[in-house]
């Protein structure tokens, strides 16, 4: 193995080890595509059922030891056990491995959102409450905005997560950029090493994108606030 | 050089001949078969043990990294930010990614494994150390010092014992996330449940079991860690229930925002 051959693999396409097929280079592309796409539908359902859920949670200050319970039991499933049981039980295929990337990738937004709407001052959410805001303003108005930078993180931690996760797919038969890294029989050393940078940058992309996103998430106000305090945050 | 050239992959059929009737139907048929579960669960054990390795020789490699790192940050201040910094770009790299990206410098094994594991380790880790230190009560390190304690004695004897609950919990954290990741370790070589799981992944009986032994082994970490912070911080026990809930929910946050 070496970082050159790797390189090569990444901008040339060439034969597959076993021949016959072209791997490499803009072959790669709709393996990217494939990552990125599971990615994608898999964190949007999760964002979609974690974050109401937990904003719901916060809102009425319940749910706190699930809110904890989920976040440590998420850790300690591996994730390709996850996998591995998801195929053993349910078969192959896209559906199956977004449900277990879904499931993987909820446990984080379901605590920061928690969290972070427990955080929003009570004196807030009363004045809020004085003014004549129902429930749902109060959660989509108040508590949602004010959340938003610890939900965001929440997301952030899920993304690189998923995308980590989302190299294993091709064991669960979906083929993603993993394929060069689990199939190394086909696209040779210089395959797995060029898919495993590839991997790499992806995560660290999409970590750098969502740490500009939850910078951009403080609402101005707070951002004053914490200039004015010296920025404690 | 290819991984799964290095691999053995389980010949479920041959393992089923040599059953009884019912067991061979069970495993044909890709049930869940306790008789086989028990039958083969020595393959287990080599694994379960290089697991428990892996993830010990990590977790503690990374603690006396990241200790020698927060009592360096502790005094000189400017460092936490390039610290975690640089903790967190490794904390975000993929696993299985670093577990390649590292063959070409230091080749195959268990050495590549755990420097990987390692290096996850130390943004929790250090983040976990460097925020039990800074929230040591400021009245306290004052009253320390005018008992006439020096810096060491202050750190030593106040510092860190007050930081312990924060610390325990960091190595809960990277403990149970160190086991998870090492399933992936055997890409590096290195073995692992990881590999059992992989070796026959649509055999529920093998899933299973695997799965359940890493789980376990992440219990197992957890409540080892659990009972040191215990005994070792017996002060903890006098506060109320509820400010002992606040402090779990405090510390869950802290692990998963970056």
């Amino acid at each position: 193995m070496n970082f050159g051959g790797a390189i090569d693999f990444i901008f040339h396409a060439r034969e597959s080890r076993a021949g016959g097929t072209e791997v490499g280079g803009s072959q790669l592309l709709p393996l990217i595509g494939h990552h990125l796409l599971l990615t994608g539908v898999s964190v949007a359902i999760a964002v979609a059922i974690a974050v109401p859920f937990a904003l719901w949670l916060g809102h009425i200050g319940k749910g706190e030891f699930l809110a904890t319970s989920i976040a440590n039991v998420g850790r300690a499933v591996p994730s390709l056990a996850l996998i591995a049981f998801f195929v053993a039980y349910l078969g192959v295929g896209f559906e199956n491995v977004t449900l277990a990337l879904v499931l993987l990738a909820i446990p984080p937004m379901l605590t920061n959102t928690y969290v972070g709407v427990r955080q929003v001052d009570r004196d807030t959410v009363d004045a809020a409450r004085g003014i004549g805001m129902s429930a749902l303003q109060i959660m989509r108005r108040v508590e949602l905005p004010l959340a938003a930078p610890l939900i965001i993180g929440g997301v952030r931690t899920s993304v690189v997560n998923v995308i980590a996760t989302a190299t294993i797919a091709p064991l669960a038969g979906y083929v993603t950029l993993g394929d060069p890294i689990i199939a190394g029989g086909v696209y040779g050393s210089d395959g797995q090493l060029g898919a495993a940078i590839l991997v790499a940058f992806i995560a660290i992309c999409a970590e750098a994108l969502f740490a500009l996103l939850q910078r951009a998430a403080v609402p101005r106000g707070i951002r004053i606030s914490h200039q004015l305090s010296g920025g404690t945050s | 050089m290819s991984t799964l050239a290095q691999l053995v992959i389980h010949d479920r059929s041959g393992d089923a001949g040599g059953g009884a009737g019912g067991e061979s139907g069970c495993v044909a048929d890709n049930g869940f078969c306790p008789s086989w579960i028990v039958d083969h669960f020595d393959r287990y054990l080599h694994p379960f043990w290089q697991h428990v390795y892996l993830s010990v020789i990590a977790v503690v490699a990374g603690f006396l990294i990241a200790f020698g790192l927060a009592l360096l940050a502790h005094r000189r201040h400017w460092l936490v930010g390039p610290i975690i910094g640089i903790t967190g770009v490794l904390y975000t790299l993929p696993s299985i990614a670093v577990f390649f990206l590292l063959q070409p410098i230091t080749g195959r094994g268990a050495l590549t494994a755990l420097i990987a594991l390692t290096a996850y380790t130390l943004l929790i880790l250090f983040r976990n150390i460097i925020t039990g230190l800074a929230n040591v009560p400021v009245d306290v390190i004052d009253a320390a010092r005018g008992l006439g304690f020096t810096d060491r004695q202050v750190l030593w004897r106040v510092e860190l014992p007050l930081a312990l609950p924060e610390i325990i919990a960091g190595l809960r954290i990277a403990a149970t996330t160190t086991v998870g990741l090492a399933t992936l370790a055997f890409f590096a070589g290195a073995g692992g449940l990881g590999g059992e799981i992989f070796a026959d992944i649509t055999f529920k009986s093998n899933v299973v079991t695997a799965g359940v032994l890493c789980l376990l082994l992440a219990i197992a970490f957890d409540v080892v860690l659990l009972a040191i912070q215990r005994l070792l911080t017996p002060w903890m026990r006098a506060l109320p229930i509820e400010r002992r809930r606040r402090f779990m929910l405090w510390r869950t946050n802290e692990a998963v925002t970056a």
